[in-house]
């Protein structure tokens, strides 16, 4: 298991890698070397990316086109995107990246033939801390063999080029020379439940609770937004349970057969049940202490719980709402200290 | 705020009518506590927290007391800037008190010029003070004691003529009743020498907390506060040494439930060497430690465990039990002290500016510093002095009953204090006249329709407040020592309005969630019929019922503060309780299953 040019094992990479493997795959490789729990897994690099589309490009332009757009032209960025994004799904990888993307993902599957991964899409200007540019790309869940492998590789590719991505940088100014993608092959969870986490809370900013949305299945169907989550707040200090909000989660998405996820009903009273045993809820505040720690500030975490109760965490990145906003002190220190119960005495009005 | 809640209000004082048949009754009470039209324009609460039952006439001086003494340190000791004192009144034997809040911006500006030169040097003074403060507690304490014997002999004693005494025993019934009250009325100036600036300072940081974590628990700002070795946790601690003695002397096997004090001292007694050597060990612990009563030091019937040991023995058994699994009894100070340095630690590490933990550093300090005075005061007060008064009154009532004033002792207490003082007068006529006393045909009626209307009111609920809602309430003495805030009455007239939802809201005090048997305890002679894992539900809970709360699952009150006292020992036991619900003992039915969610505040009738 050896990191290239070409492929970054998580183990060999971290946030100063961003650009790269992208973010998502600098904060997998930041956590596994903290020892916080990761699926295994390996960064396809921004150079594999980078050939691909120096081959395209000495076809057609592609980045000076993009960046002619304006962002309100919606018709032809979404004509561009289907050319474009045709085109790089359809781009022959060159030899050496081919056999390196085999050869790592033989690897990482091991002896399980039947290994099913995730390939994600980990853009360099992704998560970055003053755009939330997260979800913008594409993620395909429950691949199950090496050519599935090597032709989502491309459409995450691709995806750098959806219509959404291209509106969103246009709209912000972003230079496209400065876009690139990275992709994460992982070994996939599956997950009995799985959701988000805020080492802070979304609603009030507060530092000092974890706030955890969780919901049966795969996490996707609690990012896609498809089911109503369990939401559960939890003190970070002293593991006091404060909200336990317990939903009707009517659907779940779960491995299709062939690869893929499909979404199915919960049955009653499963899906009124909540997914989340206060032990677990514990754990993940545990685990979400030890990710703020280690990057010394506010998180925003994906988590999932296999089969067997084990946690693992599938992203990381800085929460960006609050932690733009400039937060004046509650308080100043006061010359007497005493001057501070007038806040009590003096009247409130 | 809740435009709905802000239309309805609660009902107007004079609309509350004296239940029929309790009219003298209800006049017994002073004129200036009886509502008037005028107070229709006022905002009154039900001060359940204080006075959760009916309260007997002589039994009003608590009230009456207090709020002279916490009125007078407010208003012109320490001139809080926005509140003056409590207005009181009775109404079916339940006291209803109001805040006098000052608007004025002019005159709130000059209070806090005054405010800064007194409370101020307070704060600057406090150990000097408190420590000073504790020697004139005990110099009380030891004149209530050293108060003399009621005697009305035959003859006056031959040494007393010898001496040229010259002054009649009669004289010292009327002497000693009047320093009596004049004790009990000073003991409540010491009270509140301290209590709202101690109140106030941990507020301070209380609502530092709340703004810098909004989503913080009262519950953790409270263990951040809470002092580890104050007096209230002493009684119980007692026990339970007492406990582990009876263990080691080998006598353990005597103390069973349902066997009376009496016949397990009689027979530690019988022992010879081991049993006695466990009762020295309970005599030290009586004195003081057993000067707790079962209640907030508010009724004559709150009786001492000195006075009636019941309550401490009935929870000797199972402290003996918990001992022998090896569980250990003693409380980990210093694991406690480790513990709540950690929290302010971890907390601190969280704020975002050095300003917030600077700003921090001076509250929590001043916290620290003022609140051993908060937690210690009421052993002193309400409950070791407490004590001695009633039992003081007591005596008088023995003197009156000998003579046919009343069948029993505990009648005494139905006349109220001016009225007591006409006995004693009437009876030390009576004694130095030869003629019987006029107070025999008087008093045996009145006490008997006086007892009749107390039970008759008890029968009763009564509107947790009355009058007008105020847009916010900025009283600090009524937001810390009663918890009432804007938030609460909402809920309150609320629960009037959905009395068929299933859920209680009050104050989350201390985490955890059980289901059980809930058990309505309306008064602290109820307690006897707590089971082991019931969950108690009653108006106010007390420290002083503390080895209950090693029997119960959890706790419910309907008012309080997650600083009450019963909030601090739920945490220390490591129960559930949510207090300040307003309507729990009344929604909530003796022996329903209903589950407490102590995290969240929130009690589910099942």
């Amino acid at each position: 298991m050896h990191s290239s040019e070409i492929i970054g094992w998580f183990a060999d990479i971290g946030l100063s890698d961003r650009p790269t493997v992208g973010g998502k795959g600098g904060s997998l490789g930041e956590m596994t070397r903290a020892s916080i729990p990761v699926p295994p897994g390996f960064v396809v690099r921004t150079a594999a990316f980078e050939r691909s589309l120096g081959a395209l490009e000495k076809e057609e332009r592609v980045r000076s086109k993009v960046e002619a757009l304006g962002s309100d032209q919606l018709e032809q960025i979404a004509a561009l995107s289907k050319h474009l994004r045709a085109r790089l799904e359809s781009v022959p990888l060159p030899d050496d990246i081919h056999s390196e993307i085999i050869a790592a993902h033989a690897e990482l599957c091991g002896t399980t033939l039947d290994s099913p991964l995730a390939v994600r899409s980990s853009a360099t200007t992704e998560d970055a801390e003053d755009a939330s540019f997260a979800g913008l790309q594409d993620t395909y869940l429950w691949v199950k063999d090496a050519p599935s492998t090597l032709k989502y590789v491309r459409s995450c590719w691709a995806s750098l080029y959806s219509v959404p991505s291209i509106a969103y940088r246009r709209k912000h100014g972003l230079p496209e020379s400065g876009v690139a993608m990275a992709v994460v092959i992982q070994r996939m969870v599956h997950a009995r439940t799985a959701g988000v986490m805020f080492t802070r809370s979304p609603l009030t900013g507060d530092r000092s609770v974890v706030t955890i949305e969780g919901a049966w299945g795969l996490g996707s169907a609690v990012v896609s937004g498809e089911v109503t989550p369990d939401r559960f707040v939890i003190a970070k200090i002293t593991g006091e349970i404060s909200v336990r909000d317990i939903s009707d989660k009517h659907v779940q998405h779960l491995p299709a057969p062939n690869g893929g996820v499909i979404e199915v009903e919960t049955p009653e009273p499963v899906r009124r049940a909540p997914c989340l045993s206060d032990a677990e809820i514990g754990a993940l505040r545990d685990i979400a202490r030890r990710v703020e720690r280690h990057y010394g500030r506010p998180q925003d975490i994906e988590w999932a719980i296999d089969q067997s109760g084990d946690i693992l965490l599938l992203q990381s990145r800085p929460e960006t709402v609050w932690s733009s906003k400039d937060r004046a002190p509650v308080a100043k220190p006061a010359e007497n200290p005493l001057q501070h119960v007038m806040k009590i005495f003096g009247g409130r009005r | 705020m809740d435009a709905t809640a802000k239309k309805k209000g609660f009902p107007l004082p004079s609309s509350l009518k004296v239940i029929a048949g309790t009219e003298r009754a209800q006049a017994a009470y002073p004129y200036y506590t009886q509502f008037s039209k005028e107070d229709d324009e006022r905002f009154w609460f039900y001060n359940s927290m204080h006075f959760p039952e009916p309260m007997c006439v002589f039994d009003m001086i608590t009230a009456e007391a207090a709020y002279c003494a916490l009125g007078s340190a407010n208003t012109r000791v320490h001139c809080l800037p926005t509140t003056l004192g409590i207005d009181c009144r009775i109404i079916n034997g339940r006291v209803y008190i109001g805040g006098n809040a000052v608007t004025d911006p002019v005159e709130i500006a000059r209070r806090t010029k005054e405010f800064q030169r007194r409370a101020f040097y307070y704060y600057e003074n406090w150990e000097r003070l408190f420590a000073q403060w504790k020697d004139k507690m005990m110099g009380l304490i030891r004149e209530a004691q050293a108060l003399p014997k009621l005697e009305l002999p035959e003859f006056e004693p031959l040494e007393h003529v010898h001496a040229g005494r010259g002054i009649a025993s009669n004289h010292y019934i009327l002497d000693t009743y009047q320093k009596t009250l004049e004790g009990y009325f000073r003991m409540w100036h010491h009270h509140f020498e301290f209590l709202l600036l101690g109140y106030g300072a941990y507020l301070t940081f209380f609502d530092f907390c709340k703004k810098a974590f909004p989503e913080i628990s009262d519950q953790t700002v409270a263990r951040m506060v809470a002092g580890i070795e104050a007096e209230i946790f002493r009684p119980d601690d007692e026990l339970r040494r007492l406990a582990k003695c009876a263990i080691e002397l080998g006598v353990d096997d005597q103390f069973r439930e349902g066997v009376s004090p009496d016949r397990i001292m009689k027979s530690l007694e019988q022992l010879g060497e081991p049993g006695l050597a466990w009762l020295k060990e309970l005599a030290v612990a009586r004195d003081p430690w057993f000067n707790i009563n079962v209640g907030d030091g508010f009724y004559h019937s709150h009786r001492s465990w000195n006075d009636d040991l019941s309550m401490p023995f009935a929870a000797l058994p199972s402290y003996i039990a918990n001992a022998k699994k090896g569980e250990r009894l003693e409380r980990q100070t210093d694991k406690l002290i480790a513990e709540r340095t950690q929290l302010i630690a971890d907390y601190r590490e969280l704020l975002e500016t050095d300003d917030d933990r600077a700003a921090y550093d001076q509250m929590i300090e001043l916290a620290h510093r003022v609140f051993p005075y908060v937690e210690g005061h009421k052993f002193y007060c309400e409950h070791w002095y407490t004590n001695l008064f009633f039992n003081k009154i007591r005596e008088f009532g023995g003197l009156l009953a000998e003579r046919g004033f009343f069948p029993d002792v505990e009648d005494v207490f139905q006349l109220s204090h001016y009225e007591l003082e006409a006995a004693l007068v009437d009876l030390m006529t009576s004694w130095s006249n030869g003629s019987p006393p006029r107070g025999i045909s008087h008093w045996p009626a009145i006490v008997r329709e006086r007892k009749a209307a107390i039970a008759e009111w008890a029968k009763h609920e009564t509107a947790p407040a009355l009058g007008p809602v105020p847009d916010i309430i900025d009283d600090p003495a009524i937001v810390m020592l009663w918890g009432i805030t804007r938030e609460n009455l909402d809920a309150w007239l609320r629960a009037g309005e959905e009395p068929d939802s299933n859920e209680i809201k009050g104050f989350a005090a201390s985490n955890g969630v059980v289901e059980g048997i809930a058990r309505v305890v309306k008064s602290a002679e109820e307690i006897g019929r707590l089971r082991k894992g019931d969950i108690l539900v009653c108006q106010v809970t007390n420290p002083s019922w503390a080895p209950v709360f090693q029997k119960i699952s959890a706790a419910v009150s309907d008012i309080g503060g997650s600083m009450s006292h019963a909030a601090i020992v739920a945490r220390e036991y490591g129960l559930p309780a949510v207090v300040g619900t307003g309507t729990g003992t009344q929604r909530i039915k003796d022996g329903q299953r209903i589950r407490v969610d102590g995290g969240r505040g929130v009690v589910t009738l099942l």
